[in-house]
């Protein structure tokens, strides 16, 4: 491992204060780029996933398609999703869609994340879950627009693509690009591979026909670390439900950093106010209670 | 419909009667019987349960050190919900069994009004038409209801999870949630300092079940009108006039 290329820490969930390093030193912006409309289905991506990360052996699910399984898992990070959308000629377009972790600029998952450092975001723009602070209470699933963090009932943790944080860095690519033998998988920094989404993308529009070609890289969460080529980037639900303008719900930004400080100073509230209570207005005695002195500076009473 | 709940209550109470017991000295009154103590201690320690382990969900850099007492974070989290569930289930139970004497008439709405001159200590006794429960107590009790329900539904739904209910029921539910438990919290501190400290005599009837008659004439005087046919004013008098102070 290059010494200067250790991970820079950018984001952390739960946390208060600072994160620790951020700003120190500059790291290009990462990203992986998809071309669907290069994509054969070939899973090799699948394979070299489950194989650089050790994933355990799961068995697959056929529900009648060529996916692998229905959607993503704990174990299962990876995916290709195959649809078949019927063209208003009637003729079939077979689409193919690797899914995986966006690494959103904007990350749901870290936002609804109540735990300290259980989820962190690197200047690279990688969105990392750290196991070992992970509650395993599942709020990342709620944050997230894209269905990607999974629950293991026995570890009771979370788990997703780290876009091969490991590997890249060390100074190389992630697992699923050194496997893919058609060249539909890039990496490199965020700026190159959006040049050559685009290009792309106006190649398919100017030479092949597809009047919709577009580049997938939605800016309601301030983009995302993998960017895919459509066919149609008008309608990327299509691709096996790509939200077209995905959204993290405003509830959570207002929750952590306003509802809970505020909330959790009002309860302790109740507990001064007693406190101050018992120490100036004093207990409620059964009475008759005994008299008090005269020499008392209140009244004397009864 | 009702009288079902009372015939179950009913048996309850004499159940728990068989198993325990109500001692009640000279000069006391039974406030709580078995039943009513065993449920109240119950909710109490699911509650705190469920609140312990929840401190480890709702803000975890600060009960890092806290959550490893059951087992670390994970644990803490996966016996959240059952501690909820057990809070609700016997919480459910004392509401049948309290329903009655927890209903509102308008001495609580009058004791709700008067709310500051009892804080602020200038009335040493409770006024005259104050019954087995005041206003606050009730107004307490049925905060709890409300907020149990809230803790239900909301709760169901982040257990559950995203998966099942959708990202914005689950991303509301959190509010919700941490809102009802900060409340019933605040709560519940107001409530153990009056059954404590904050007014002595009281914390017996929820360990024994019994209270003094000056407890029970000072806090609860139209309870102690009832229960002995004597007038409480009158009777703290002669205590008075006797040289009597009251049992704590
Ligand atoms: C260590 C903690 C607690 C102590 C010392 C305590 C003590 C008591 C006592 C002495 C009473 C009887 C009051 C009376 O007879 O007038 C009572 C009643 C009651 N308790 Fe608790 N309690 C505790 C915790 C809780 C908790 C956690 C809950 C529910 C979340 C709860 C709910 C109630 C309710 C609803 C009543 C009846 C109404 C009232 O007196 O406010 N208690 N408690
Ligand atoms: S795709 Fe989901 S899990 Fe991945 S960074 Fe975005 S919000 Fe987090
Ligand atoms: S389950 Fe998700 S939201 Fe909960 S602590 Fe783990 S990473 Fe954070």
């Amino acid at each position: 491992m290059s010494d200067r290329k250790t991970l820079q820490i950018k984001q952390i969930s739960g946390h208060s204060g600072p994160s620790p390093g951020f700003d120190m030193q500059r790291d290009a912006e990462v990203c992986k780029l998809i071309d669907t409309t290069i994509c054969i289905g070939c899973k090799a991506c699948e394979v070299a996933c489950v194989e650089w990360n050790d994933m355990p052996f799961s068995p697959t699910t056929f529900d009648n398609t060529y996916q692998t399984m229905p959607a993503t898992r704990w174990n299962f990070w990876n995916l290709i999703k195959f649809n078949e959308h019927q063209r208003e000629d009637g003729t079939i377009q077979w689409l193919m869609r690797k899914d995986q972790c966006m690494h959103c600029a904007d990350p749901g998952c870290l936002r609804a994340c109540p735990a300290d450092g259980a989820i962190v975001q690197y200047t690279n723009g990688i969105v990392d879950f750290q196991q070992e602070n992970c509650i395993g209470c599942e709020y990342c699933v709620s944050g997230c627009p894209y269905d990607i963090p999974k629950f293991n009932p026995a570890t009771k943790k979370v788990y997703k693509c780290t876009l091969c944080s490991d590997r890249v860095g060390g100074g190389l690519e992630p697992a699923c690009i050194k496997a893919c033998p058609t060249g539909c998988l890039k990496f490199g920094t965020k700026d190159d591979m959006k040049y050559i989404a685009e290009e792309r993308a106006k190649q398919l529009r100017e030479n092949f026909g597809f009047e919709k070609a577009g580049v997938y890289d939605p800016q309601s969460i301030g983009g995302t670390h993998v960017v895919y080529v459509l066919h149609d980037a008008e309608n990327p639900e299509r691709y096996g439900g790509l939200p077209r303008n995905p959204v993290i719900p405003w509830s959570y930004t207002v929750w952590k950093w306003l509802f809970k400080p505020v909330l959790g100073t009002f309860a302790l509230f109740g507990l001064v106010g007693v406190l101050f209570h018992y120490v100036t207005v004093g207990p409620r005695l059964p009475q008759p209670q005994p008299p008090l002195k005269d020499s008392t500076p209140r009244e004397k009473e009864i | 419909m009702s009288t079902a709940i009372e015939r179950f209550d009913d048996k309850a109470r004499d159940a728990f009667d068989r198993m325990g017991q109500n001692e009640v000295y000279e000069g006391e009154l039974l406030r709580h019987r078995v039943y009513t103590r065993f449920l109240h201690w119950m909710v109490a320690l699911f509650f705190f349960l469920a609140l312990f382990t929840g401190f480890g969900i709702y803000m975890p850099w600060l009960f890092r050190w806290f959550t490893p007492i059951f087992g670390g974070g994970p644990l803490a989290r996966a016996m959240h919900p059952w501690f909820g569930l057990g809070f609700v289930v016997f919480f459910a139970l004392q509401m049948l069994n309290w329903i009655q004497p927890m209903t509102w008439t308008a001495a609580d709405t009058k004791w709700i009004r008067n709310l500051r001159s009892t804080v602020s200590g200038k009335e040493k006794q409770d006024p005259p038409d104050t019954g087995f429960f005041n206003g606050g107590q009730k107004a307490q009790f049925w905060e709890i209801v409300g907020g149990s329900v809230v803790f239900l539904i909301t709760g169901i739904i982040l257990w559950k999870g995203a998966r099942t209910f959708g990202c914005w029921p689950v991303a509301i539910s959190y509010i919700l949630h941490d809102i009802s438990a900060v409340i019933m919290l605040g709560g519940i501190f107001i409530h153990i300092y009056l059954s404590t400290i904050g007014e002595p005599g009281t914390f017996q009837a929820m360990i024994r079940g019994a209270v003094s008659e000056a407890w029970a004439w000072t806090f609860h005087p139209a309870w102690y009108k009832e229960v002995t046919g004597r007038d409480p004013v009158q009777a703290c008098e002669e205590a008075r006039k006797r040289g009597q102070i009251a049992k704590q």
